[in-house]
């Protein structure tokens, strides 16, 4: 498959503190990439940086950039802050977590939805509220019509997130870059957005970059996986791969946490095992693999160097592990 | 406390303000002449650093031949103390009305808010000015006046507050705990409301100390002699091209004075809420 | 929203009725006989006294004396003046224009002032360019309007002569008397350069009269902006790939304006206080100036009625400033039709 967005090396940087340290991602169209990790990871903020949301004094730089087949790294350090640029709210489009504070109060939804057809597509009047209405209904949204002239703060949670997918898809983007859509919504909403999403995704060929912490989802729905920590990419594969054999000691530790893999083990119905210690903060980043003052597999190697991305694991000593039943 | 002399500008502001105060107070000995004292060989006389100023006269003479500086160090005295009276007439009824409204809501309250729409209803410096006519100008119908325009305010917060701290649980445990109204309203929910009361009674301060100025100009507050700084603008009219410093120097002290205030008034209120910090 | 209107008009018929209370107490809380008030000097022997009660409609009791009063008010008649003995609505019609050609210019230069201002400083906070504008605002809003004209008669007028002391136009103007407005009868008339002169006269008081509100009105606009600019929907509006002045603007001012439709209405408050004095510095001809020298004159009717009048003013205007709030903050419009999923 043809690469859509390819990043090579991306680094972001706030004041000397490199909050996201060579990250590098394939995505390909029609591809749903999941990337997992911690709060900290760094996972939004390099989503962020494709999208042209990092403001001074963040540093965004990167070795490779390639949206669609265009190479956008010929630009200035102001350009690169931007991103994607051009790209941004028409071809590649975002949807946050929060929606309810991530739509504007003091505009329907509606116009919200139509401010991006105007301004991207040249849509109007008759033409513009077809699509709009077009685009309630593709998202769910029952009784589009009246729905059209709501404010935010009139709808719920789920009513408000699928009118942020709708203002995303409304230009029929090539990616769409979605940040943790469902962590804030009732678990019986969850459901019903992500297989909108899924079901988007494949009606318009969309590729889908999915961040979210539930690794559940990722299982069932992505095709490959990145896994973060600290700012880095720490092992990124096909998703059956990276469930059924992980490599990189983090990601063995967070298939480890789940209770479904602590079933039948030795702390059976006392504890689920965990990594010891906590993600480094801004201060205390180790000189070597960030991972290192936590890792079960440490070599002095690991403590002098960092290692890089070698064959989609950061690991100077990757274990191949084959993970039992789930 | 920290937070409040941490901020540079608020803490100058209080130093000023402080030396306002001080210059007020002091007044009586640090006056080179008696402030209505008239010396007619020497009118419009420049301040000393200017030609054909005395050092007698370190800031010169009106336009009667009152040494000037002697009227500044006065009407300090008297607007700073038209301010702290106005406040404190306003704020003590204003609590007290506040609190009795908020724990009466059945009838006390809509009388009580309805009375100071009535007193909202014209701006402030208007409001001032119809007191005055009722009771005609002088010193103390003018902290009245500035009282009575700052009283709904001071209702209203109290009010307000008083009334979202009613339905907090530590109010019920007190009730329960057999507490009378009375103290209740004083001991249990007022400490809790003071934060912005006091914010605002520092910029009400300021206020009251613009507005003495105002009535004192259009020649409705303090009386002639006492000099007063808003009044000494006012004869100042006439004499813009001849003697500017009787324009400038009065004018410079209301603006340093309230400046100051209003300066301490934001710093305070950045220390009490952080979240409300203008940065 | 007319329904809202209604609503906002009961509550305020209370303190309506208060207000002309007031203005009908304010002769009689003035302590001496009423009579001798609005005489003076003059002698009165007892027949000419009880003849003035009575047609002064003095000699009812108070409850009569106030029902006449409104009836009074319901026909437009506030009574006549004592000093030149005319209908004191007649008085009122020429100068309140006056009044709002000032009122109306300074809070225009306000808002195109202090706005961008305001915005301006927040989008670059922290800067020299933010320091100085707030460094301004903070001494602009303590200010003694008063003081300020003066000083700037002394630079503009006095010292630069650039432009005129007092009045609304050079006095070798003779201009008819159309809307009031000085602008549009000078741009109506047919005399060379009187509009001219007429803008010239009218700079002067608008600045000063303006600059307390502009100061803060730039101070509100820069914190609700800073408000703004942390919120959410900011970062979205820009993932819409929308340009940075359609995110600013459309976006984010469009919500910093609750905050500041708020201080509004206070503001305007601060416009007719501030009017009074900017009216008597220069000379300006307005309700304001003819409030202080009735005061002087102890033209009392004419005293009552401009209190009544700023106080209908002022309610009239917090009215449209509450209106004006309901639609810039959907949240506030009150309506029922809250849709669930």
């Amino acid at each position: 498959m043809s690469a859509l967005l390819e990043v090579r090396n991306l680094r972001v940087r706030f004041n000397g503190f490199t909050a996201v340290d060579g990250v590098d991602l394939d995505v390909a169209a029609g591809e749903l990439l999941g990337i997992v990790g911690e709060s900290g990871s760094g996972k939004s903020v390099s989503m962020m940086a494709l999208m042209g949301l990092i403001d001074a004094p963040g540093i965004v730089t990167a070795d490779a950039l390639r949206f669609d087949g265009q190479d956008l790294l010929t630009m200035s350090a102001a350009q690169r802050r931007r991103g994607l640029g051009k790209f941004v709210g028409k071809d590649v489009a975002m949807v946050f977590q929060d929606a309810l504070n991530s739509l504007n109060p003091s505009h329907t939804v509606g116009n919200q939805v139509r401010e991006v057809l105007r301004v991207h597509l040249g849509l109007r009047g008759a033409a513009l509220e077809t699509r709009v209405l077009e685009l309630f209904e593709r998202v769910e949204i029952p009784a589009a019509k009246t729905r059209l002239g709501a404010y935010p703060h009139e709808m719920s949670g789920g009513m408000n997130q699928r009118v942020m997918i709708a203002m995303a898809i409304a230009c029929e983007p090539r990616l769409l870059i979605a940040d943790e859509p469902t962590t804030a919504l009732d678990v019986t909403i969850q459901a019903q957005v992500m297989d909108l999403l899924l079901r988007l995704q494949r009606e318009q060929g969309m590729g889908l970059v999915l961040i979210t912490h539930d690794l559940a989802v990722v299982a069932t729905m992505a095709q490959r996986v990145a896994v973060m920590y600290a700012g880095q990419v720490v092992e990124t594969a096909s998703t059956d791969t990276l469930f059924e054999q992980p490599r990189h000691p983090y990601t063995q530790a967070l298939l480890a946490a789940l209770p479904e893999h602590n079933r039948g083990g030795p702390e059976e119905g006392r504890r689920l095992s965990a990594l010891p210690g906590i993600v480094p903060g801004r201060n205390d980043r180790p000189a070597g693999c960030l991972l290192a003052p936590r890792c079960s597999h440490v070599q002095p190697r690991c403590q002098a160097e960092r290692p890089e991305l070698v064959g989609g694991v950061r690991c100077f000593f990757p274990q191949a592990i084959k993970q039992g039943p789930a | 406390m920290k937070a409040f002399i941490a901020n540079r500008g608020a803490f100058i502001a209080l130093l000023v303000f402080a030396a306002v105060v001080l210059a007020a107070l002091l007044a009586p000995w640090l006056a080179p002449h008696d402030p209505v004292q008239q010396f007619r060989e020497h009118m419009l006389t420049p301040p000393v650093w200017q030609a054909g100023g005395l050092a007698q006269f370190p800031l010169g003479t009106d336009e009667l031949g009152r040494c000037l500086l002697s009227r500044l160090l006065f009407g300090a005295r008297v607007s700073l103390m038209i301010g702290v009276l106005s406040v404190l007439l306003a704020l003590l009824p204003g609590i007290v009305l506040g609190l009795v409204a908020a724990f009466h809501p059945r009838w006390v309250s809509p009388l009580v808010m309805r009375v100071m729409d009535v007193l909202l209803a014209l701006p402030g410096l208007l409001l001032a000015i119809g007191v005055i006519t009722i009771l005609g100008p002088g010193l103390i119908n003018t902290v009245i006046a500035i009282a009575v325009g700052a009283l709904p305010g001071y209702v209203r917060l109290v009010r307000g507050s008083a009334l979202a701290e009613l339905g907090r649980d530590y109010v019920t445990a007190s009730r329960l705990a057999g507490a009378g109204t009375l103290r209740l309203m004083f001991d249990t929910v007022l400490p809790n409301c003071l934060a912005p009361v006091i914010v605002s009674a520092t910029l009400s301060f300021s206020s009251a100390i613009l507005e003495t100025a105002a009535l004192g100009f259009l020649g409705l507050g303090v009386q002639a002699p006492q000099p007063e700084w808003g009044s000494m603008l006012s004869a100042a009219r006439d004499y813009i091209e001849r003697a500017p410093w009787v324009v400038t120097l009065p004018g410079l002290s209301i603006l340093v004075t309230v400046l100051a205030v209003n300066l301490m008034g934001d710093g305070l209120r950045d220390a009490l809420d952080p979240k409300l910090r203008q940065a | 929203m007319f329904r809202l209107l209604l609503q906002k008009l009961a509550t305020l018929v209370p303190t309506l009725l208060g207000v002309t209370l007031v203005a009908f107490a304010l002769i009689r809380l003035i302590p001496g006989d009423p009579i001798e008030i609005m005489v003076g000097e003059r002698r009165l022997d007892p027949a000419q006294h009880a003849a003035l009660m009575k047609r002064m409609g003095l000699d009812q009791p108070l409850p009569t004396q106030y029902f006449n009063y409104l009836g009074q008010l319901a026909q437009g008649d506030l009574g006549q003046s004592l000093v030149t003995r005319e209908p004191v609505v007649e008085e009122f019609k020429v100068l309140f224009p006056a009044t709002v050609e000032l009122a109306g210019s300074a809070l225009l230069l306000a808002l195109l002032l202090g706005l961008p201002l305001g915005m301006a400083a927040a989008l670059k906070r922290g800067s020299w360019f933010d320091q100085l504008v707030m460094a301004t605002a903070t001494v602009g809003n303590s200010m003694p309007v008063f003081w300020w004209g003066l000083v700037l008669i002394m630079a503009f007028s006095v010292g630069l002569e650039w432009t005129p002391v007092s009045g609304r136009i050079g006095i070798e103007y003779d201009v008819p008397f159309v809307s009031g407005f000085m602008l549009v009868d000078a741009a109506l008339s047919d005399e060379a350069g009187a509009w001219w002169s007429a803008l010239l006269h009218l700079v002067l008081p608008a600045v000063v009269l303006g600059t307390i509100p502009m100061a803060v009105i730039a101070r509100m606009t820069r914190s609700a902006m800073l408000e703004v600019l942390r919120e959410d929907y900011m970062r979205t509006a820009r993932a819409k790939g929308l340009s940075p002045a359609r995110v600013v603007l459309h976006h984010g001012l469009r919500n910093a304006l609750i905050p500041i439709v708020t201080v509004l209405g206070l503001q305007v408050g601060s416009l007719l206080g501030g009017a009074v004095l900017t009216e008597t510095i220069f000379s300006w001809p307005g309700i304001g100036k003819w409030l202080i020298d009735a005061i002087a004159r102890r033209d009392y009717p004419v005293v009552q009625a401009g209190i009544l009048i700023s106080a209908l003013i002022f309610m009239g205007v917090n009215l449209v400033v509450d209106l004006l709030y309901g639609v810039v903050n959907p949240r506030m419009r009150g309506e029922l039709g809250k849709d669930k999923e």
